[in-house]
């Protein structure tokens, strides 16, 4: 019988995530992280839990990284939640145990394509795609923007190191703003 | 002999030579060259037909506000009409024509509309083209639009691409002369961001065109180095060719950079232009002042332009327009184009000032008290006439005539909020509002400050107020000493006389047409510019404006103020479509969601059909099928026979958590949520407020606080946003926490008989009836892969949804395809799952037309009236409950070979087709291989208690009738024993 077991693709379609550099930058899809988010339910605290377990819980705006997971701000009281795939395939049941029912988890993995882009001048790559003052804001910092239409997270990790975390049906969509984009500036 | 007109001096670079075509003759000009200046260089002074009477035309002035020297540039996809020669910065190997003209620019048959003119004065052609009212469309006007056309179009793809871009600052900084450039350096040396956009190539401003010092240095070497400093700070962005088109909410511009417009071709990957959103904490207006003409008889002849537009052609581009020149002037300014001429060995004839008293200028033939009546010259200007101040009158032959009636303010983007200018006696000129948009100040002259002193001062100061405001310390620079001449002027709008003066160039308005417009009684402003089209050109009267104004007022005997202004609104100038567009064009005008088998259907040669943004397969044809009908009716016969595999990802999933998620569902919802148990399915209808069905869908309780609902592919981001409405704004004090999980899932359905033993070969779990009874759920593993299962069926067959995460979902139809190949499986699209569901007699998107309700559908009993849901009350009303309302049906043709047609309507039969007769419609049609025939649902009046009649379905648009017959909704399987098994 034939073999029915289960073999991941990219966002891209590709078995291995696509790499390509235009002028300084480099344009990487990334697929080792998983990703869940984190609500905090209603009269509850979850901030001791949460640095108990060293995630850490950033400010709106905001991204952090902690010792093995790293959090972004979503909206009040929420939060979205990165860690190793290899380690936290199924995150939630990695999360769970820490907060039980002081708060919602979903797991949102594959509900992002997510493309880094690295290198120098990023400011002027992201003024040609979305609303956000990169130069401004500076590392550590995480936003909700629009691309192309898309509804997009980006998360600056430093200045020359940003992600942007697209709906992953659009991966092409948004890889390929990403790279006109790119040309278009270097 | 080449460049005949070119002088010493300006800002070209003469070590370069570049060579380009107009009209198809070559000539040479050099890098810092306009068209204009380098066709004016090259003694080219006619450069267009004017729009209504296709006079003869040259530039008047040296700028975008350009109503004359209107061409098309470039050749074959990239011709770009409408474009100004005066501010189309020249390279080598550029190409224009001018337009508007038959057959040449030298000999315009059309011309003979000068010879009319008297037919054709303002109102013209309201009053001519009246009668048959019908000739309008088909004769008159394709006529008028052919006489009166300006450029045309390539009719072909603009093969570059245009980005679109955002930018932020502290300071915006519109307009890169004396004021903006001491404004930047004064925010920029504070570290404040600075954006200067200036819409020239070069930066600097009238101090590029004029020959005043600035301390020691000339003022083009001062603005260079400013410019240098600038260009040093990295807290400063200078945008050159950028034009700032408006001012829209909240401090933000929109502005066009113009990256390629220089370049014969943009480079490989790069845009030819960018529109920018610019948000700006604070902006300044320092887009300086235009000059506007003094109107004469025949005051459009090439040769007669403005008196600083002349002065800048021989100054900034070392141009002399003439050989021998006369400069008409009501202010002081006037006199400066006559002795910087007269300084460049230019043979200066006479100047004719409109004032009397006063010194009289050293070494130039001075005519005070005088002025200039009309023109002559049949392609050009060869002469002027003067009437002295004792009446005299004297022809003088000139090659060019400079004429300066005062200077506007620039104050366009400082209206746009709609505020009024303000008139300012001293300099003749209106002033930018007081109540212009928030966080806009205005320095130099666009605030009607002239002086190149004042506009130094007025921009540093205007900075550091600006900064201030944002609590940034800035402190003035040391500043050049300059010219600090005040300004002096005597009003002088027009010269009397029998022959026609223009007032607005571009649209070929005169002061007889102000006048015609006055004796008409169009005395306001707004009647005066639709009357005339006074200012309705593509340069929106930016030299004519005011002086159409002025003539009015004089007429009616009011002062300027008080006959009011216009205001201006964006764009500042014409913008490309092409830039309003962007990258959104073709294939990208929008983003596309791709399905997780899509690259699996891709290769099995689907069809895809948009679904939204979504590509989805419609239907997967198999080698021998000739049409689409063929593959769905064996795709349908094929699942309900054994097993079909279609992919359902596109339903929006909406994951809902929290320990009051059961009561908020029940709030949503129609029908009750919080009693159903967990690792069960129940299907739910959600309501508008008014009672309408807003959308359906499986809402699956997958944990005692944890909650999964989907919802119709169409609605699964209003519906998320609704849901988001009611937790935030309705329901604030329920612990419910809301997140998307659409794309986080590939979901897949497998139905017919054989899917559970299609399914038992993959998932790791007991699935047996038993074990997972219809309308179960629950997280499952598929060798070993985290999954959850549904059984539910939107179908009528024993069917299931199963999930994967998307990055499996590729592997998923693979292995349901291989599992299932014992069976025949097969893999269905949208076609075959609409042919199952109006078997099935299920409601889609044609039935939750937003018009319906649950009572309509069927579904009537589902809105409970136990607790307090959205839309349970308003669903209630009389006239949506009321005995004998649309009520959803099944219907058959009578003969099964006649096809039915969606949209028809139900009559009587032998009731005429009118609205009074209607009885509804059929939403959805499809052929059932199953029945055999057309199938259909509709809407139809008492619909119940038809069952069994036969009516007529009646397409007055397909022409179409077909006589039916009204049966159950449900064509296949009614008692739902499939589902079950």
């Amino acid at each position: 019988m034939a073999d029915l077991s289960l073999k991941p693709i990219t966002p891209l379609g590709n078995d291995l995530p696509v790499r390509i550099s235009i002028g300084p930058v480099t344009i990487s899809e990334v697929v080792d992280t998983a990703l869940a988010s984190l609500a905090q339910r209603m009269g509850q605290d979850i901030t001791a839990a949460a640095k108990g377990a060293g995630i850490p819980l950033p400010p709106a705006g905001r991204w952090e990284q902690g010792a093995t997971c790293a959090a972004f701000w979503l909206s009040p009281e929420m939060w979205m939640i990165e860690a190793p795939f290899a380690s936290h395939e199924d995150i939630v049941a990695h999360l769970k145990p820490v907060f039980g029912e002081a708060a919602s988890i979903t797991e949102q993995t594959d509900a992002w394509a997510r493309f880094d882009v690295t290198g120098a001048s990023l400011p002027r790559l992201f003024e040609l795609l979305c609303n956000y003052d990169i130069a401004r804001h500076g590392a550590g910092s995480a936003s909700r923007t629009m691309m192309e239409h898309l509804g997009c997270y980006v998360v600056i990790r430093a200045a020359d190191h940003i992600s942007v975390l697209g709906p992953r049906s659009s991966a092409q969509s948004l890889f390929h703003a990403l790279e006109t984009a790119a040309h278009s500036v270097f | 002999m080449t460049q005949k007109n070119r002088i010493t001096g300006g800002q070209i670079d003469r070590s370069r030579t570049l060579s380009f075509r107009f009209d198809g003759k070559s000539y040479q000009g050099h890098p810092g060259d306009t068209l204009a200046s380098a066709l004016l260089a090259n003694g080219v002074r006619l450069m267009g037909r004017s729009f209504k009477y296709h006079r003869p035309r040259g530039p008047l002035s040296a700028g975008s506000e350009e109503p004359n020297a209107i061409v098309q540039l470039r050749e074959g996809a990239r011709q770009e009409p409408n474009t100004r020669a005066t501010v189309a910065e020249l390279f080598d190997g550029l190409t224009a024509t001018s337009q508007n003209r038959f057959p040449s620019l030298s000999f315009d048959m059309m011309g003979v509309n000068d010879l009319l003119s008297p037919f054709f004065a303002a109102g013209f052609y309201y009053k001519t083209f009246m009668w048959p009212a019908k000739f309008w469309e088909s004769i008159y006007e394709p006529i008028i639009r052919r006489a009166a056309g300006l450029g045309a179009l390539s009719r072909q793809d603009d093969p570059d691409a245009y980005d679109k871009g955002f930018l932020h600052c502290d300071l915006l900084v519109i307009g890169a002369g004396p004021a903006g450039l001491a404004a930047a350096l004064t925010a920029g040396r504070a570290g404040a961001r600075v954006i200067v956009t200036d819409e020239d190539f070069r930066m600097g401003g009238r101090l590029n065109a004029e020959t005043h010092a600035l301390g020691e240095a000339s003022g083009a070497d001062w603005a260079a180095g400013v410019v240098a400093e600038l260009a040093s700070l990295p807290n400063v962005r200078l945008m050159p060719r950028t034009t700032t088109l408006g001012a829209m909410d909240h401090g933000i511009y929109s502005a066009v950079e113009r990256v390629s417009d220089h370049l014969p071709v943009p480079a490989a990957g790069k845009p030819r232009q960018i529109l920018w959103r610019i948000y700006s904490r604070r902006a300044l207006l320092t887009a300086g002042a235009i000059e506007r003409p003094i109107a004469f008889e025949n005051n459009d002849r090439p040769g007669i332009m403005l008196a600083g537009a002349l002065r800048a052609y021989a100054n900034r581009w070392g141009v002399a327009v003439g050989e021998r020149v006369a400069v008409f002037t009501n202010n002081d300014d006037g006199l400066r184009t006559a002795t910087d001429l007269a300084a460049k060995g230019i043979d200066v004839a006479a100047v004719i000032d409109t004032r009397t008293g006063g010194p009289l200028l050293p070494g130039i033939r001075h005519l005070q008290g005088a002025e200039v009546t009309g023109s002559a010259g049949r392609l050009g200007l060869s002469a002027i006439s003067i009437r002295h101040a004792n009446g005299k009158v004297e022809s003088l032959p000139v090659t060019a005539l400079g004429v300066s009636g005062g200077w506007n303010p620039n104050l366009n983007i400082a209206s746009h909020h709609r505020g009024r200018p303000v008139w300012q006696d001293a300099i003749a000129a209106f002033v930018p509002p007081k109540d212009g948009p928030a966080g806009l100040s205005a320095a130099g002259a666009a605030a009607g400050l002239f002086s190149t002193h004042a506009a130094l001062q007025s921009g540093a100061g205007a900075a550091v107020a600006a900064l201030d405001d944002l609590g940034v310390k800035a402190t003035l620079p040391d500043l050049p000493r300059a010219e600090d001449a005040p300004v002096a002027i005597a009003p002088k709008w027009y010269v009397q006389g029998k022959g026609r003066a223009w007032v607005d160039q571009q649209n070929d308005v005169t002061v007889k047409d102000v006048k015609l417009a006055h004796q008409e009684n169009f005395v306001s402003v707004e009647h005066l510019k639709r009357y005339t089209t006074l200012g309705m050109a593509t340069d929106q009267g930016k030299t004519g404006n005011i002086l159409g104004l002025a003539v009015m007022a004089e007429l009616t005997g009011r002062t300027i103020p008080e006959t009011g202004t216009t205001i201006y609104r964006p764009p500042y100038t014409p913008v490309a479509m092409g830039a309003l567009g962007g990258r959104s064009r073709g294939h990208e005008f929008k983003p596309t969601r791709l399905t997780p088998s899509h690259k699996w259907a891709n290769e099995q040669g689907a069809v895809f059909v948009e679904v939204g943004m979504w590509l989805r397969a419609q239907w997967f044809p198999k080698a021998g099928e000739t049409t689409w009908r063929q593959s769905v009716d064996r795709e349908v016969l094929a699942t309900r026979a054994s097993v079909g595999i279609c992919d359902v990802t596109t339903l929006g999933k909406i994951d809902i958590q929290g320990t009051d998620a059961g009561a908020f569902l029940d709030k949503v919802y129609a029908n009750t949520f919080s009693t159903l148990g967990v690792g069960k399915v129940r299907y739910g209808l959600m309501l508008r407020e008014d009672g309408i069905v807003m959308d359906d869908g499986t809402t699956a309780r997958m944990g005692q606080n944890e909650w999964v609902m989907t919802t119709t592919t169409a609605n699964a981001v209003p519906v998320f946003r609704h849901l988001e409405y009611v937790r935030q704004c309705l329901c604030p004090d329920m612990d419910v926490q809301l997140i998307s999980t659409t794309e986080a899932w590939a979901q897949y359905s497998v139905a017919g008989p054989n899917a559970r033993k299609l399914l038992e070969k993959l998932v790791d779990q007991d699935i047996s009836d038993a074990a997972f009874p219809y309308m179960a759920c629950g997280a499952i593993t598929v060798k070993g892969v985290r999954a959850r299962l549904f059984r539910i069926s939107f179908s009528g067959e024993l069917a299931y949804e199963i999930a994967v995460p998307t990055r499996y979902g590729d592997a998923m139809i693979r292995a349901l395809m291989e599992a299932g190949r014992e069976f025949d499986a097969v893999a269905y699209g949208t076609e075959s799952l609409g042919v199952m569901r109006v078997e099935k007699g299920h409601v889609a998107g044609n039935e939750l037309n937003g018009q319906t309700t649950a009572l309509n559908m069927g579904l009537g009993k589902m809105v409970s009236k136990k607790k307090d849901a959205i839309g349970m009350v308003l669903s209630q009303r009389e006239g949506l409950v009321a005995e004998g309302g649309l009520r959803i049906v099944g219907v058959k043709p009578v003969d099964p070979a006649q096809p039915l047609t969606a949209g028809s309507h139900f009559l009587e039969p032998g009731a005429a087709a009118v609205a009074a007769n209607d009885l509804g419609w059929l939403t959805s049609v499809v052929y059932s291989p199953h029945v055999g025939s057309s199938i259909a649902l509709g809407y139809l009046k008492n619909g119940e208690a038809r069952k069994g009649q036969r009516l007529r379905a009646v397409n007055l648009l397909a022409k179409t009738e077909v006589e039916v017959e009204i049966v159950s909704a449900h064509f296949v399987d009614p008692e739902g024993v499939r589902l079950r098994g």
